[in-house]
Order: structure tokens, then sequence, then C-alpha cells
């Protein structure tokens, strides 16, 4: 492997599980600001009563993939960056179990988000939001291919996220170093491989609600369509039974990545890890009776709703004791406020208020009020805008040096944080004002009489701040990256084992696999002596790693061709696509990853 | 099928399992819950059309039968093929390995008669509710065993060429929880479809 390579092509047939980790975080963060400007479009558009910014069919288009891009663009895939950066140097490991498919699941993501943001250049971005209710999504309601890149776009992406999660569960099974028994495995592999099995049950039950669309849309089957006997609820059913474990699999890497963050900065390790861990596999199962409380009104009967309102407000037990876990860790520490710290520390408390508005509306009746208002949007912010992302960007902080051998900017880092902070606040605080006085979701314009115009008007001065907020992001990382303090193994004193090799870490990780003897391995002094005196020497000989392969850019150019070739409506069109993939996978097979180069 | 894994140290893992037979146990969790709400849906949707060919009107019990029992005998053809290939014995191997194909090829045919038959009928995708799922249902089924006969197929020509060593028996072994997942997927779906009517 041409490992010090650095041009462009080593990038593209890379399946060093470091770089497919920079390429994740990079897309991720180009799509977050797309996103970021779809969301301020909505905001420039509320900003008085009756504005006429953008025409409703934009509106409608801007909410659509500022929702669909955040979640299936910017939040799992930033996540699963860490998953690829993280992983394998916490636990022990050169690279991951299935380094190519690990190149595959990239570049299927990257094609599938290209395709769905492709339709732009059509004119025809998806417009039914990212719900997408049947059986609005009909032909007959949505005649244009605005549904047709949604339900091909996330199929893709569906695709790309089920091998994700194959692999890393294959991961952390199966290459812990010794003695990394799972329970001293790092709260982020325990919360990873946690997602990871949600990834793996729950996308598959969206692939068929995607699949039966599809075939509605595309081959005149009736799923969905009432005439026909169809019942347009059951896309609810199947969507939320994939939708709810989905902000499960949102929400736990961040979990996971505070979990480390917090007691490194408090010099404390993590209260009850045992409890912690249980609290997350809990999160994991109740993450899948729960889903109906999407659906109260449906009118699904006083029996399921009374199920539904139950284990909805169970599932924030678990939730609590992390958070009673996290404060009681930082209790009586040496606390260190960096960036990192203050992300950990904001997700607590921004996390904490989500939660309790979605208590509120756990509550069948109370749901019933507040149901489509802008209520429930300021809920879903709290827990993805504030839950979600400050944890991300707490791992970007924490882990940064790691990665690129640099610090990040401090002083910037604290600007960042603050402007977020303040401008996220400012934005959607007010949105339950606006929501309890009747604001209905997913509406391009609203009333002077509804008496919403100040609470409109804050949320968008404070989307402008959290924009101003994320170019401070952007500009802190590339200017870390070009010109920041060289960080040394351990910059933070951190516990876990990816402190204890070098930064940036050469491409084979481990020099040597040490051997880990407790959960907290580079706190204890001879444990830490031990295990860097084989994971920072230079070896004599190198390890031996993959080669790198053009095949996944090959194969995942195949997949989303074929997805491509659906829209054209031929039946026969994408079996071409298939015939192409199927050669791939055969020329995949047959490539051997160690074969000697040049012999 | 020949992900090289990236061991620690020459094969060790933690587990001590093959790491190919972990990740493809896994995967096949995610088929469980595909197939499942498959089924599901189908089963909601039981009694649901408004117009016929009804289940009852072109459903046919006897030459389901008989395709389901070809289909259970090649799970039988992949034990001992690779029986015969863990004990290094090349030429049973490869007779077996082409028995499963056989096998799945004739199910597969069975399949196409039956499509063809009921548009015949006037079921199609598009007629009614009934259609729609029992196409999908069957179709991804059916499109799993085709899958699983190529890889086979790909398999059998190794074999043929003496390239199946008993080393290369996981590679066997892989296709074959493949191969046994896909029948017993049937079973369930050839129990809920044709016999509970």
């Amino acid at each position: 492997m041409s490992a010090h390579d650095n041009g462009i092509w080593s990038w593209i047939t890379t399946v060093d599980h470091k770089r497919i980790g920079v390429m994740y975080f990079v897309a991720a963060l180009v799509f977050f600001v797309i996103a970021g400007v779809e969301a301020l479009m909505i905001r420039i558009q509320l900003w008085r009563p009756e504005n006429d910014f953008i025409s409703a069919a934009t509106y409608s288009q801007m909410f659509t993939m500022h929702g669909t891009t955040m979640i299936f663009l910017v939040a799992m895939p930033m996540a699963v960056a860490f998953f690829n950066l993280i992983i394998p140097l916490q636990i022990g490991a050169r690279d991951v179990a299935f380094p190519r498919l690990n190149a595959l699941s990239f570049w299927t993501f990257l094609f599938g988000g290209i395709f769905l943001n492709s339709s732009f250049l059509f004119g025809a971005a998806p417009n039914t939001s990212w719900v997408a209710y049947a059986n609005l999504t009909s032909i007959q309601f949505s005649p244009g291919h605005n549904v047709d890149f949604w339900v091909l776009g996330l199929s893709i992406l569906g695709i790309s996220s089920i091998m994700g999660g194959v692999n890393f569960i294959t991961t952390i099974i199966q290459l812990r170093a010794p003695g990394m028994k799972l329970m001293r495995m790092p709260l982020f592999t325990w919360m990873t491989f946690v997602t990871s099995f949600i990834l793996v049950t729950a996308l598959p039950v969206f692939a068929v609600a995607l699949i039966l669309l599809a075939f509605d849309r595309f081959f005149g089957a009736n799923f969905y369509e009432p005439n026909a006997g169809g019942d347009p609820i059951l896309w609810q059913h199947l969507f939320w039974i994939f939708g709810h474990p989905e902000v499960y699999i949102l929400i736990l890497p961040s979990f996971g990545v505070i979990s480390d963050v917090i007691p490194t900065f408090s010099r404390k390790p993590l209260f009850g890890y045992p409890i912690v861990v249980y609290a997350g596999i809990m999160i994991g199962f109740l993450g899948w009776g729960v889903w109906s409380h999407h659906m109260f009104t449906t009118g699904l009967g006083p029996i399921a709703d009374a199920f539904f309102v139950a284990s909805t407000m169970i599932i924030a037990i678990p939730t609590a004791v992390k958070i009673f876990n996290w404060i009681a860790t930082m209790w009586g520490g040496q606390i260190r406020f960096t960036t990192a710290m203050l992300y950990s520390i904001g997700l607590l408390a921004i996390f904490t208020l989500g939660g309790l508005s979605g208590i509120m509306h756990a509550a069948a009746p109370i749901d019933l009020q507040q149901h489509d208002t802008h209520f429930v949007v300021a809920h879903f912010h709290y827990v993805v805008a504030g839950g979600v992302m400050m944890g991300l960007f707490a791992g970007l902080y924490y882990w940064f040096p790691k990665i690129t051998g640099r610090l990040m900017d401090e002083r910037l880092g604290r600007i960042n944080f603050w402007t977020y902070f303040v401008g996220f606040n400012l934005t959607f605080f007010p949105m339950h004002i606006s929501g309890m006085f009747g604001m209905p979701r997913r509406t391009w314009t609203y009333a002077a009489e509804l008496n919403i115009a100040l609470p409109n008007m804050l949320s968008t001065i404070g989307a402008f701040i959290f924009a101003l907020s994320a170019l401070i992001l952007v500009y802190t990382i590339i200017k870390s990256a070009i010109s920041g303090e060289p960080a040394g193994p351990n910059p933070w004193n951190a516990s876990t084992l990816e402190w204890s090799i070098p930064s940036p870490p050469p491409h084979y990780n481990f020099a040597e696999i040490p051997t880990v003897r407790s959960r907290e391995p580079l706190w204890r002094e001879d444990e830490r002596r031990e295990i860097e005196a084989v994971t920072l020497k230079v070896p004599d000989v190198e390890p031996v790693m993959p080669n790198s392969s053009y095949m996944p850019i090959l194969l995942a150019f195949g997949v989303a061709l074929t997805w491509g070739l659906v829209m054209t409506g031929k039946w026969w069109a994408p079996l071409i696509g298939l015939a192409y993939v199927g050669v791939c996978i055969l020329m995949w097979a047959f490539e051997d990853p160690f074969a000697k180069k040049g012999a | 099928m020949s992900d090289t894994a990236v061991a620690t140290d020459h094969h060790y893992t933690a587990t001590g399992l093959p790491t190919w037979k972990v990740g493809f146990w896994t995967f096949m969790g995610s088929e469980c819950l595909f197939f499942a709400s498959l089924i599901s849906t189908y089963m909601v949707y039981k009694g649901a059309s408004t117009t016929g060919p009804f289940p009852a009107d072109v459903l046919n019990i006897p030459l389901t039968s008989i395709s389901t029992f070809v289909l259970l005998m090649s799970s039988t053809a992949m034990v001992l093929a690779l029986d015969g290939v863990q004990r290094g014995k090349k030429r049973l191997a490869t007779f077996w390995l082409a028995m499963v194909i056989m096998l799945g090829g004739t199910f597969l045919g069975f399949q196409v008669y039956e499509f063809n038959h009921f548009v015949h009928e006037g079921l199609t995708i598009s007629q009614n509710v009934f259609g729609s799922t029992f196409f999908v249902l069957t179709g991804f089924h059916g499109a799993h065993v085709t899958v699983g006969v190529i890889w086979l197929t790909v398999l059998f020509i190794m074999s043929l060429r003496g390239k199946l060593e008993p080393a290369d028996a996981l590679k066997v072994e892989i296709a074959g929880l493949y191969w046994h997942f896909v029948d017993i997927v049937w079973i369930v779906i050839f129990t809920l479809i044709y016999l509970l009517q």
C-alpha cells in the first residue's frame, strides 16, 4: 500500500478507516452547509406575516430537503465519521473488519446524497416533508419526479447504512485487543455497538416502506392506494417503526461521545459505568416500542394510545439515568472547560430540555393539541440540533488533535460554542411559544392576527447567529488543520486506548497490539507504561495492510446507476445497472486485498 | 466473498470465530427484519382486496407443494456439498453443488410458471392489493433465490476447476447459511400465503 501517498487517487481508492472517516466528515460538513442555507430560506420566509420571499412550492422543497439532509446526510454520516475515525483506535485494531466494504459504504452514501440533491437541477426537489406521508406521495397527488428522487435517494442511503452497521458490529465483536472485554470498552464504542444494531434492524423496515412506495409509483401497485383496499396508515407504521429507532441512531453516538469527554475533562472515571452501558442498551430496546406516539392523531383507539403513552414515558427513565450519571461524574471533579467539554455540557442542558418537552407530548391528549405545530419543531430541534449536533461537535473538538496531529483553536472554539448556544436557543425557544399559539408546521406563511410575529422574528435573528456560528466552525477547522499547535499523543491526558498512539496515527494504527487490563488503561501508571512501550515504538517491519482498491467506488456507482435507471419507468432499464453491479461484485470477490504490487 | 478480514495478528479475533461468519450472521439479522416487514404487509392486507382474483381463485397448493419440496431438498444437497468440501472430496462436492443449483433453478422455474399463469388469470401487481403484496413478497424471495443460484454457480465453477480446498470450506459454509435462510423464509411464506388462506 502506498501509505504515504497523498494524491487524489489514493483517497478515491483508499480502504483506510481514518481516511474514510475524514471523507465522511467533510462530506457531512458540506451537506451541513447546504441544509443550513435551506433553513435560512425557511426563516427568511417566516420573518414577518404574509411574507412572499419564496413561494409555497419552494417552501415545501426547502423544509423537506432541510429535514432529509440534516438527518440522512449530516447527523448520521457525521456520527459514522467518528465510528470510522475512532472505533478501531479505541479497541486496539488496525482497521475495521471489512475495509473494502467500509469504502463501499462511504461511496454509496456520497452518491446517494448527490443523487438526492441533484433533484434541484431538475427543479424537482422532494417536497412532501421528510416523513413523506402516503398518499400525498402517490402519482395522483405528486405527479412530478420530486418523490421519485426522495424514495430512490433514500434507498441508496439505506444500503450504505446497513453495510456500515454490519461492519461495525463485526469490528467491535471481533477485533478488540486482548484483554478488552466488553465491559472494558469505552462508552463511545459501546454506543456505536448499540447504534449499529439499530441500524441493521431498523433500516430494512424503512427499505420495505420505500420499496412499497416505489412499486406504487413505478409499477402501479396498490400498497398505499385506498381505492384498491390499500391503507395509507401502513406507511406511517412502517415509517415510524424505522423512524423512532432512527432517533436513537442519531442520539446514542452523541451520548457515547460525551460519556468519553466528560470523564476526561473531570479527571474522574465515568460514574456508574455499567449502569450507563445498560441504560444505552435499554434505550436501544425500548426505542422499538414507542413508534405510534407519532400517530396519536390517526385514531388508534384508547388501548393502543395508552400503551404507547406508557412506553414513551418509560424510555425517559434510562435517558435520565444517563443524565444523572454524567452530572455525578462531574461532581467533585477537576473540571476543565475546553470547547469539547462546553459542547458536552451544552448537550446535557439542551437535551434535557428537549426531553422534557418530549414527555409533554408523550401524553396523547396534550399531543393532540401540539401535533403538527411549531411546538413539535421546537422539541425535536432541542433534541437533534441541540443534543445530537452538540455531541458530534464535542467529538470534533475532542478527537481532531488525534486525527490531524494538531489542536483546534480553543479561543475560536469558545466563540463557536457560545454563538452556537445563543443562536440555537434564540432560534428554537420562541418556537415553543409560536407553536402554543397554534402556528402549524410545513406552512409557508401565517396571518398577522395569530400574534406570532415577534417569536418568528426572534427565531429568524437566532437562525442568522446560528449560521454565523457554523461559518466560524468551518473557519476554525480549516485554520486549525493548517496551523494548529502540535498535539502530541495525548493532549487531554485521557484514559482510553486511542490516546496511546501517535497523533496523527500511522496508517497501521498500532505497531503492536497492546494488552488491556482495565477500563482506564492510560490512567494507571504501570499499565500506561506497558502499553506505550508497544504503541509508541516504530516497528522494524511495518504491519501488512490491505491494498487500496477501485472496486468500492465502481460498485457504489453501479448502485446509484441502477436506482437512477428505475426512474426511466422502463422495467428492463435497471437490469442494465444490475448487470454492471453483478460484474463488479464478481471482480470484487476475486480481488485479493493482500496481493503483492508489481509482481 | 474473499474480502479477507483484517485480523490483528494472522487470524486472531477476540471471539475466536471467523470474522466473515460473524459479519454474515449480522447481515442475516438485517434480512430477517426485511422479510418480516414484507410478510407483515401481506398479513395486514389479507382479505383487503376490493376486486378479484382472490387468493382462493388462483393459488394452487399441490403444485406449490412440489416446488416447496424441491427447495427443501436443495438444502439437503447444500449440507452434503459443504460436507464434501470440508472432507476434501472434490467430485462429491461438485456433484452436490450442481444438485443445489439444479433444484434451486427448478424452484425458480415453478415460480416463473406461477407468475405467468396468474397474469393470464388476470392477477397483476396493479390488479388489487392481493396482487401487489403477493408479487412483491414472493418476487423478493425469488430474487434472493436467484442471487443464491448465481453465487453457488460461481462456487460450482471453482469446484469444477479444483479450486475449492478444505481450507475454502468457509466460503461454501457462508453460501450455505444464506441458502438455508432463504429456504426458511420460504417455509414461512408458503405457510402463511398458501396453507392458511
